[in-house]
């Protein structure tokens, strides 16, 4: 068993690494430094740019192996290189980072556990008039992807702000924080309000996700015999349900959630943009429009650990809930 | 390769009785007619399809023409859905954006699930080198975050025509196909009527072709259908991000994208008509997918089977 964890283990980090590797290597060929300082104008002396690209290991003169190595050098060190504007790496990295995890930890809690309590209440009336309205609008939901959510939540927050009237604003949209805003409580409010519509936009489709795949499950679990028995034995029927039926059927869909979850993180780009936050999201599509393969590198690197995480925790959680399985 | 022929779907039931020629696609036809929303969708596509191309007749506007006169002009009888700040007829981009990410969206599908199929099953029906090489390579495509990859692999199809895109999505959107059509393929491999077709000698791609396609065919159609909205949403997501297709052709997503400028302000029509047509597209690629499912496999129970 040790040895079976080792070896996959060790096939992940292998996995990440090529992974990585190959998104380096795609953005180092892909990419043209040059024009970013040539489009400038005045265009930027040839000198000044070239001390730069070489600054930021980015000169597409040199063979892309050659700064392939001097990255993976750097990355084995601890060094990350820096980005285009000549800022360190991991210190851009470890702003971004809380900003993704601020817009989007709020909305992952809620998800799971809206998608997981309408799933098994869909399930327990089944057919109703309810289950009917609840997967039609789930199936709404799964054809607006978040680049029509996002700014359609925008137009009904402007309405919604002029139908309200006064001098600020009700709904906020853009950015983080007002920065006007004072006091404990005030930046409070303020804060909330501005994470109010993202956190919508990020939900609402993984809450039709889940719950659409926990009805599924909650179906079997509904019809099963130890339920019956639980019932049998006396427990009311809400307490049966919530104990035996929506435990059991949760099971798999926690896989679904850790997954999902885990991959919001990196997978904000298009809420990140359009309600104007500055996380990982906005920093890869900056990092791209200026060329800056190191940035680029080191958000994939991200993910990549991210899904991997996803994918030990998943086994991790599985174990924690279902009885049967022993780690 | 997707679409079982009529020889094909009489393989698909090798133990019933001698069937009707092609009475397995009469009966799913039939069980997919009964399902209401299943004809919704596919009535609405037919509609959207006959939209996309038949709507740059309604007008004389064409997507690059550029009306100085009329800017920011609301919906109107010239122009059906205004115009944007620049002048540009939204109708004449919407319906031509349409056209884009309708092709784009059945051409990845077509070639995503067709190789998915032609891995997934080779990957189990050879096993050995083959199959530790494919399982490696998706996995290692699932870890790989598709859609940064498409994001930084997006200056090379810069100057490249839009059809480019096609490739470039299909190869990040086949892993998880694969992978259940391997599983699926494993089982049947051991089936008795594939070993007796191995012990006849019948070549190995005539037996994936001829037994264990239209084995697995239910999946691939189910798989197809359900990857055209896919596709769809991931060109569009890219154009968004102006990633994708760029000036001067359009697609939704690029139509979106200039719409969502105005989201909020007083021409928010400018954003809202192009979303919505994307939103019906999706909306019936969905509705046609479950019924296909569940006209396919009476068994699946909507979301746990897949």
């Amino acid at each position: 068993m040790g040895a079976f964890i080792v070896r996959r283990l060790l096939n992940y980090v292998v996995l990440v690494f090529v992974a990585t590797s190959l998104a380096y290597l795609g953005a180092a060929t892909a990419f043209h430094p040059k024009d970013m300082y040539l489009q400038k104008n005045p265009p930027t002396p040839a000198v000044v740019m070239y001390h730069e690209l070489n600054e930021r290991n980015d000169n597409p003169d040199k063979p892309v192996l050659e700064r392939y190595a001097h990255w993976v050098d750097g990355v084995a060190h601890g060094d990350f290189g820096q980005t285009w504007q000549l800022d360190s790496v991991s210190k851009h990295f470890s702003i971004s980072v809380w900003v993704t995890v601020r817009l989007v930890t709020v909305a992952a809690v809620i998800s799971a556990v809206a998608g997981i309590l309408i799933g098994s209440f869909q399930a327990v009336r089944q057919y109703k008039f309810s289950d009917h309205a609840i997967t039609f609008g789930s199936y709404i939901i799964f054809a607006m992807p978040v680049f029509v959510l996002a700014p359609l939540l925008k137009l009904v927050a402007v309405q919604v702000n002029k139908a309200v009237g006064g001098n600020t604003p009700l709904l906020q949209y853009q950015g983080e924080i007002d920065p006007d805003a004072t006091g404990f409580w005030g930046q409070l409010f303020s804060r909330a309000d501005h994470l109010l519509l993202p956190t919508i936009s990020l939900s609402l489709g993984l809450i039709a996700f889940y719950s659409r795949y926990q009805r599924g499950q909650m179906l079997d679990v509904l019809g099963s015999d130890f339920l019956r028995t639980a019932r049998a034995k006396g427990l009311s029927k809400s307490r049966a349900i919530l104990k035996h039926g929506v435990r059991t059927a949760v099971i798999p869909v926690m896989t679904l959630v850790t997954y999902s979850t885990i991959l919001t993180f990196a997978g904000a780009i298009i809420t990140e943009r359009v309600f104007g936050w500055n996380g990982l999201g906005s920093w890869f599509t900056d990092a791209t429009n200026h060329s800056d393969v190191n940035s680029v590198a080191v958000i994939t690197l991200f993910s990549a650990v991210l899904v991997l995480i996803a994918g030990m925790l998943s086994d991790v959680i599985t174990a924690l809930l279902d009885p049967r399985v022993r780690l | 390769m997707t679409a079982p022929t009529a020889a094909d779907t009489e393989s698909v039931q090798p133990f019933a009785a001698a069937p009707a020629r092609s009475g397995r696609a009469a009966l799913v036809w039939r069980r997919f007619r009964r399902n209401k929303f299943a004809m919704v969708g596919l009535v609405g596509l037919v509609l959207l399809f006959l939209f996309a191309f038949l709507g740059p007749l309604l007008t004389h506007w064409s997507p690059t023409d550029i009306d100085l006169v009329n800017t920011q002009s609301g919906p109107t009888g010239d122009h059906f859905f205004g115009t944007d700040d620049v002048g540009h007829d939204m109708f004449a981009q919407t319906v031509s954006g349409m056209q884009k990410s309708l092709i784009i969206g059945l051409l990845v599908a077509l070639l995503s699930t067709g190789s998915a199929g032609l891995l997934g099953t080779a990957a189990a029906y050879f096993g050995g080198w083959w199959e530790k090489v494919i399982v490696w390579l998706t996995d290692l495509f699932l870890v790989v975050p598709s859609l940064l990859m498409l994001i930084i692999l997006s200056p090379y199809f810069q100057g490249a025509s839009w059809l480019v895109l096609v490739p470039m999505i299909a190869l990040f959107s086949w892993m998880i196909t694969s992978r259940v059509v391997r599983g699926m393929t494993l089982t049947i491999r051991e089936r008795e009527f594939v070993r007796a077709a191995r012990y006849m000698g019948v070549p190995a791609w005539t037996i994936i072709r001829r037994h264990i396609i239209p084995n697995i065919s239910s999946i691939l159609i189910v798989d197809f259908t359900l990857n055209v909205g896919a596709a769809i949403v991931t060109e569009s997501f890219l154009s968004f991000l102006g990633f994708g297709i760029r000036t001067p052709n359009v697609s939704l997503g690029t139509v979106i994208n200039d719409g969502a400028q105005f989201a909020s302000t007083d021409q928010w029509y400018l954003f809202v008509f192009p979303a919505s047509v994307l939103v019906l597209i999706i909306l019936c690629v969905n509705f046609i997918g479950d019924g296909l499912r569940d006209a396919l496999d009476p068994n699946s129970t909507g979301a746990s089977a897949r």
